[in-house]
């Protein structure tokens, strides 16, 4: 069992820069190499850059290939936001992917909690079952939910694009693994202690595997930002649009601003992208954690 | 703790954990079975049947599963979807390793390069579509055509034409991808313990053997979750498809169109439900037989 520490991609840059150099004989190669990488890693951006650049253009300036606005404006993001859409689509898609990431952090470890730390009949049996849910794809589960929402009048409601994400098995699994390195030892100082069960779990396991829990959370989060399949399928009023389902109404509409379009598409995308420039190290381990446990 | 001792209540402390696991199990049990269980088998009912939402589910035998069969749009649609596959999966596998294997020996603004890679991967597919969708726009409106104007070259039909849709939707799918891929490869690269590359450095061994002998048989099982992993996303392709060629779904002559979104116009344009289900438990299999012989192939040799 490998710790989280052990899955860190690198040291921090500075480290790395105290770090003995290369030998001299393979600079020059080296120098192509980093070129050659940095080159891809701009091209990489480009999209993003357009997209940022455009979302500052004013209409005349739109189809220039230029990168650099010749007067940035942000003209279109109080357009944007004033017509109230985006503004209530960022407020839906924040509190839908908020609820279900606490739910989903809730229950995944209190499940990956239970199956790992206690020991009792048919335990195997729920985890296998829970692992199987991976397998079934959610293409399959949509047209089931949309009925079940049917009749039970989920449809439209921020309730019917929420309940498949309230708990996930990917998720159990990755506590599971991680509860594993929680030593039994201070669960059972606690229960000398007098904490109950419950107690245990939330005051002394928990506070153990906090990477992991940032690490899920940032995935959760992320995966219900994007969400469009079931958000498409589940709702049909503008206003209880997620932005992902609003951005993509667009598509009927015959005359494309595209430099609307393009703040649309920042305003869905720049909260995660400044989120990750926060917290880039920390995102990475987690991707690091995740993929390796996964 | 194998010596039950008597308790308050007349429960032992085994006893009372175990109703503690229970008590713990009970909420997420009531939802595995309710939120997945049931439904998938709900699914695998409904796809030998007949209903359009609004009148009887009538039962239908094998009829969705005959009419799929001897549909031409299923196979155009089976055809793309695997060719979403076929090229998507070896070219962001041979690009991100490419990638990984030389970034890991980079120095210098390491983490700027990554994180460049990588940013892609935060991204919201429906936004990135629409900034792909304008780059792939005629003259002179989208980005990539007037690019080529500005040099003198013809402009390319990308979204429109039967040969360059599909390609064009699977570029921004492999972008989106590739930093994630990255990642998780120069993980495995750095599990790999050093002192195998020392070893060989005495040896006088050359890059390459090195690189065939030991980096990648030592990264198989990295290799083998990143195939699965894109194999998986790729024959699930929707957001890219359904956004970038909304205006006529599935792109010109259904020649974009994969397996889930002919399963979204089926059930929620036709209301087509029986039909729907079957296509969606064809896509079930195609996603479990893929990842069984890919872990059959890349694990035991």
């Amino acid at each position: 069992m490998t710790t989280a520490d052990d899955l860190t991609i690198r040291p921090s840059s500075e480290a790395l820069l105290k770090a003995p150099a290369p030998p001299k004989r393979r600079n020059m190669g080296q120098l192509i190499r980093w070129i050659l990488l940095f080159a891809g890693g701009i091209l990489m951006v480009m999209p993003l850059a357009y997209m940022i650049s455009t979302s500052l253009k004013w209409p005349w300036e739109v189809y220039e290939i230029g990168l650099i606005p010749e007067e940035p404006t942000i003209e279109n993001y109080t357009y944007v936001l004033e017509d109230g859409r985006f503004f209530s689509w960022f407020i839906n898609s924040t509190v839908i992917a908020a609820i279900t990431t606490i739910s989903a952090l809730f229950f995944d470890s209190l499940v990956g909690y239970t199956l790992c730390k206690f020991r009792f009949r048919g335990r195997y049996i729920v985890f296998i079952a829970i692992l199987s849910t991976l397998m079934i794809p959610t293409e399959m589960l949509v047209i089931p939910w949309y009925m079940m929402s049917q009749s039970l009048g989920w449809l439209d409601t921020y309730w019917g694009i929420m309940f498949p994400g309230l708990m996930t098995a990917f998720g159990v699994f990755l506590m599971k693994q991680f509860f594993e390195t929680v030593p039994d030892d201070f669960l059972e100082a606690a229960r000398i202690d007098g904490l109950n069960e419950l107690q245990i779990w939330w005051q002394v396991a928990m506070p153990m595997v906090r990477p992991a829990l940032a690490a899920l959370a940032i995935f959760i989060f992320l995966g219900n930002w994007t969400a469009f399949l079931w958000p498409l399928i589940v709702t049909t009023s503008p206003e209880l649009y997620t932005l992902p389902v609003g951005l993509s109404s667009f598509g009927d509409e015959a005359d494309v601003a595209w430099e609307l379009i393009m703040t649309g598409a920042a305003i869905s995308t720049l909260p995660t992208l400044i989120f990750f420039l926060i917290f880039q190290r920390f995102i990475i381990r987690g991707v690091v954690m995740a993929g390796l446990k996964g | 703790m194998s010596t039950p001792a008597p308790a308050a209540g007349g429960l032992t402390i085994m006893q009372k954990r175990t109703l503690w696991a229970w008590g713990f199990l009970s909420v997420p049990i009531l939802f595995y079975v309710v939120i997945r269980f049931y439904p998938t088998g709900n699914a695998m009912v409904l796809s030998f049947q007949e209903w359009n939402l609004l009148g009887e589910r009538t039962w239908a035998g094998l009829e969705n599963y005959r009419v799929l069969l001897w549909d031409p749009v299923f196979w155009q649609v089976f055809r793309n979807t695997f060719m979403y596959l076929l090229l998507g999966t070896p070219i962001s596998l041979v690009l991100a390793f490419f990638v990984a294997y030389h970034l890991d020996q980079v120095r210098f603004m390491h983490g700027t390069i990554r994180a460049l890679y990588f940013v892609p991967f935060m991204t919201s597919a429906v936004a990135m579509a629409w900034v792909w969708r304008w780059f792939y726009q005629d003259v002179p409106i989208g980005l990539f055509n007037n690019a080529l104007a500005s040099i003198g070259i013809p402009q390319i039909d990308f979204l429109d034409s039967t040969t360059n849709a599909l390609p064009s939707i699977l570029a921004p799918a492999i972008w989106a991808g590739l930093g994630f891929q990255i990642i998780i490869f120069m993980a495995g690269l750095r599990a790999i313990p050093r002192s195998f590359y020392e070893a060989a450095k005495i040896d006088g061994v050359s890059t390459w053997t090195v690189l065939w002998e030991i980096t990648l048989p030592l990264l198989r099982p990295t290799i083998v979750f990143v195939v699965v992993l894109s194999s998986i996303g790729f024959l699930r392709i929707f957001d890219h498809v359904f956004n970038m060629t909304s205006a006529n779904p599935g792109g010109p002559l259904n020649t974009t169109k994969p397996l889930v979104l002919m399963i979204y116009q089926t059930a929620f344009d036709s209301y087509d439900m029986g039909y729907a289900a079957a296509q969606t438990v064809i896509l079930f299999l195609i996603l479990l037989v893929v990842s069984l012989i890919q872990l059959r192939l890349l694990r035991d040799r």
